[in-house]
């Protein structure tokens, strides 16, 4: 056995050498730092691939030459990422700045005392704070606390889809109502095109199904009672009708077939809606970006199309709600030295530069800056980044997402039973009764 | 002499035994600095949990699988590659390739290949293999035991090449002067000559088994669902994903014991003089 793991670990090495080559995977040091490697400079982690990371690098570059501190990054892929914190915070090497999406996972890192509270600090510099958006700070606070700094864009879950595919399948308008998309499924199955791709894989993707047919049908007070630990809440008559209609649609041939092998990381599910394989996909508004980066002339040709998830007939939920992410949050580690985290502070009042906004306007994205819509005219991709402006603030109420929302061990255990209940493993019931019993947890 | 190897050995195998031990104790969320005692509370979730059997499940039967498919093959494989002569060697250099691609590396091939939309199926049009390979429950675990066994064949090769050449050619003089065949001479001296090879070979199949990970995490990340979830995987689920120290603690104890068990169990198997030397095959 000993041979073995040892035979296995070189030639892992080997291989992992290869694929820093491609760029694909694995974290890669792209520090910027010039002079000598001191330890005042503090380190910086976030997500790796497009549409971000040349972005957030140009800020840390940006910000390196103003000679306020040294910033050094590392990134990574982003399932790897979520792990690789979670071991760094308890072993005591986090970076000095935590990238993350705030909520859950950052109540987690307050309660074991791993971050700042950076309350006062937004006090004293009123300006940083007033000029985001307001709801950017809910995933940032805890206890009436912010711990968090809101950076970069906000990111509704919307419905994408193909427009010519809709054209080969005869199918002239997107679905208004869940009766209408039930409706038009066999008329892309008949033409050998998956009227939704998913990656299932990554769990997440299948979870925003449930995001907004719970919303849909019943309200945002349907999550919002689980998520405030009311017993047996998973059991609302709601709930079990999302449940049932999610499963109805799977049943249904809705999603593409083997979309229980397909991960997000990889943006294959982004590849079959640009390649014509897929009709649709419910996904973060940060498709677009992937898209515009991979899918060739596929949005310069107006292929692409979006609207926002239909209403459910009957439902009581305001179809103007959405969820998904209202902004990204970055943290300050706690065991981070003086310098670093002076560093860091320096680092968040430059934030969101025109320079960055516009990066991130580039890219199909919509900053969480006040006014950023005035800045949208000029960008070829307007009318996407108009559509996601008004979704993002014109909803009813903007939820964040569930994995988001709830500690790291419920999450888990939601996401283990999402990923059964969309093999038709569990039945609605079976569903709701797992999730009631770690309410709370 | 022995001392480096002992210091060594103690640092990163024995006292992170004990650490494991420990946290198998606490209630720790991987987070936190302070590690709160919690006594047999993570054992008792983890062994009262239904999620813990069906690991156990997949963990043997991926185990039994992977074994009956290596075993014959390798033997084979060995076999043939032990006869020296110029072709056999180049071909032994092209079956040991697969050993030499990480696990992580070989997944990431087999998932691009095997992907119903992308993949070799849709690419070549072959109907056939276009399933949903690893959406599929018993697909996937199908999936798992071919490529673990696609990995792992060229290292027992070679394990029983060795084993081959140490076959004394005084025993194939004396057969062939009786007249055996290819075949009998297969079943009559070489199978039975090579039976500590064997212990020895699924001894490592068996406890590295246990030790699968990286293959399953990223070709299937344990699911789909749970049907690939092996003890290793719902180790990691519980520790990393969900924060759960201490159960998974408790799942890499469980792990450690039943890699103890099955190779005392393997050796009891193989009867008590299969550690001697075995030269000459006296």
């Amino acid at each position: 056995m000993k041979r073995r793991n040892f035979l296995s670990l070189t030639a892992g090495a080997a291989a992992a050498t290869g694929l820093a080559a491609c760029g694909s995977s694995g974290p890669s040091d792209t520090s910027s730092n010039t002079g000598s490697g001191s330890a005042d400079a503090a380190s910086y982690w976030f997500l790796s691939g497009p549409p971000g990371e040349p972005i957030r690098q140009g800020a840390v570059d940006r910000f390196n030459k103003l000679g306020q501190g040294q910033i050094k990054v590392t990134t990574f892929q982003n399932d790897t990422y979520k792990d690789k914190l979670k071991t760094a915070l308890g072993a005591g090497q986090a970076p000095s700045i935590i990238w993350g999406w705030g909520g859950g996972g950052l109540k987690s890192y307050v309660e074991a005392g791993q971050v700042d509270d950076l309350t006062d600090w937004f006090s004293q510099n009123a300006a940083v704070k007033d000029r985001l958006f307001k709801a950017s700070f809910g995933p940032a606070t805890v206890d009436g606390k912010i711990y968090a700094m809101p950076a970069e864009t906000v990111q509704p879950i919307i419905m994408l889809y193909n427009k010519e595919v809709f054209e080969k399948a005869g199918v002239s308008a997107p679905p208004q109502t869940w009766g209408e998309l039930m409706a038009m499924l066999p008329k892309f199955n008949d033409k050998g095109i998956a009227p939704f791709s998913l990656a299932g894989q990554s769990r997440w993707t299948n979870m925003m199904w449930l995001e907004f047919l719970f919303d849909r049908i019943g309200g945002p007070e349907v999550f919002g009672n689980a998520y405030n630990g009311q017993k047996d809440a998973w059991s609302n008559p709601a709930a079990i009708e999302g449940l049932t209609k999610i499963q109805d649609l799977i049943k249904a041939n809705g999603f593409v077939k083997g979309f229980a092998s397909v991960t997000a990381d990889s943006n294959a599910d982004q590849a079959l809606l640009y390649r014509g394989k897929a009709a649709m996909e419910l996904h973060g508004s940060w498709s677009y970006g992937i898209i515009k980066a991979d899918g060739g002339n596929f949005i310069k040709d107006g292929k692409l199309g979006f609207f926002n998830f239909p209403a459910v007939e009957g439902g009581k939920g305001d179809p103007t709600n959405t969820v998904g992410n209202a902004g990204q949050y970055l943290s300050i580690y706690s065991k981070a030295s003086d310098k670093q985290k002076e560093a860091a502070k320096n680092f968040f009042k430059t934030l969101l530069d025109d320079t960055e906004q516009q990066g991130w306007i580039e890219t199909g994205g919509v900053p969480i800056v006040q006014g950023s819509n005035s800045k949208l005219a000029s960008s070829p991709d307007k009318d996407f980044l108009n559509f996601i402006y008004d979704v993002a603030s014109k909803a009813g109420n903007f939820a964040q997402s569930w994995d988001q929302a709830l500690s790291p061990t419920a999450a888990e255990t939601l996401l283990e039973n999402i990923a059964k209940l969309f093999q038709l493993k569990l039945t609605p019931q079976e569903f709701a009764t797992n999730m009631n019993a770690v309410i709370g947890k | 002499m022995a001392w480096p190897a002992l210091v060594a050995f103690s640092i990163f195998g024995i006292i992170p035994l004990f650490g494991v031990l420990y946290l198998s104790f606490t209630s720790w969320n991987g987070l936190s600095q302070n590690v709160p005692f919690a006594g047999l509370e993570s054992w008792k979730s983890v062994l009262s949990d239904p999620g813990l059997p069906h690991a156990l499940w997949v963990t043997f039967l991926i185990m039994a699988l992977s074994w009956l498919a290596q075993t014959p093959i390798s033997i084979l494989l060995g076999v043939f590659i032990a006869k020296h002569s110029r072709y056999r060697s180049v071909l032994a250099v092209l079956f040991f390739v697969p050993l030499l691609l990480s696990q992580a590396a070989i997944a990431i091939t087999y998932k691009m290949l095997l992907d119903p939309n992308f993949g070799l199926g849709a690419g070549l049009g072959l109907e056939f293999l276009q399933q949903d390979w690893l959406g599929d429950s018993t697909l996937a675990v199908g999936v798992v035991i071919f490529v673990v066994s696609w990995q792992w064949i060229p290292f027992h090769s070679l394990i029983y090449q060795g084993g081959v050449r140490q076959i004394p050619a005084s025993m194939y003089e004396a057969a062939e002067i009786d007249g055996a065949g290819r075949v009998r001479k297969f079943f009559s001296i070489t199978l039975p000559q090579l039976k500590y090879t064997i212990i020895t070979s699924s001894t490592l199949m068996v406890v590295g088994s246990l030790t699968f990970f990286d293959l399953i995490w990223v070709l299937t990340a344990g699911g789909p669902g749970d049907a690939t979830r092996a003890l290793a995987v719902d180790m990691y689920q519980r520790g990393f994903k969900a924060t759960l120290m201490g159960p998974a603690s408790v799942i890499a104890v469980i792990l450690v014991l039943l890699g103890l068990g099955l190779a005392l169990l393997v050796r009891r198997l193989g009867g008590r003089d299969a550690a001697e030397s075995q030269l000459e095959g006296a």
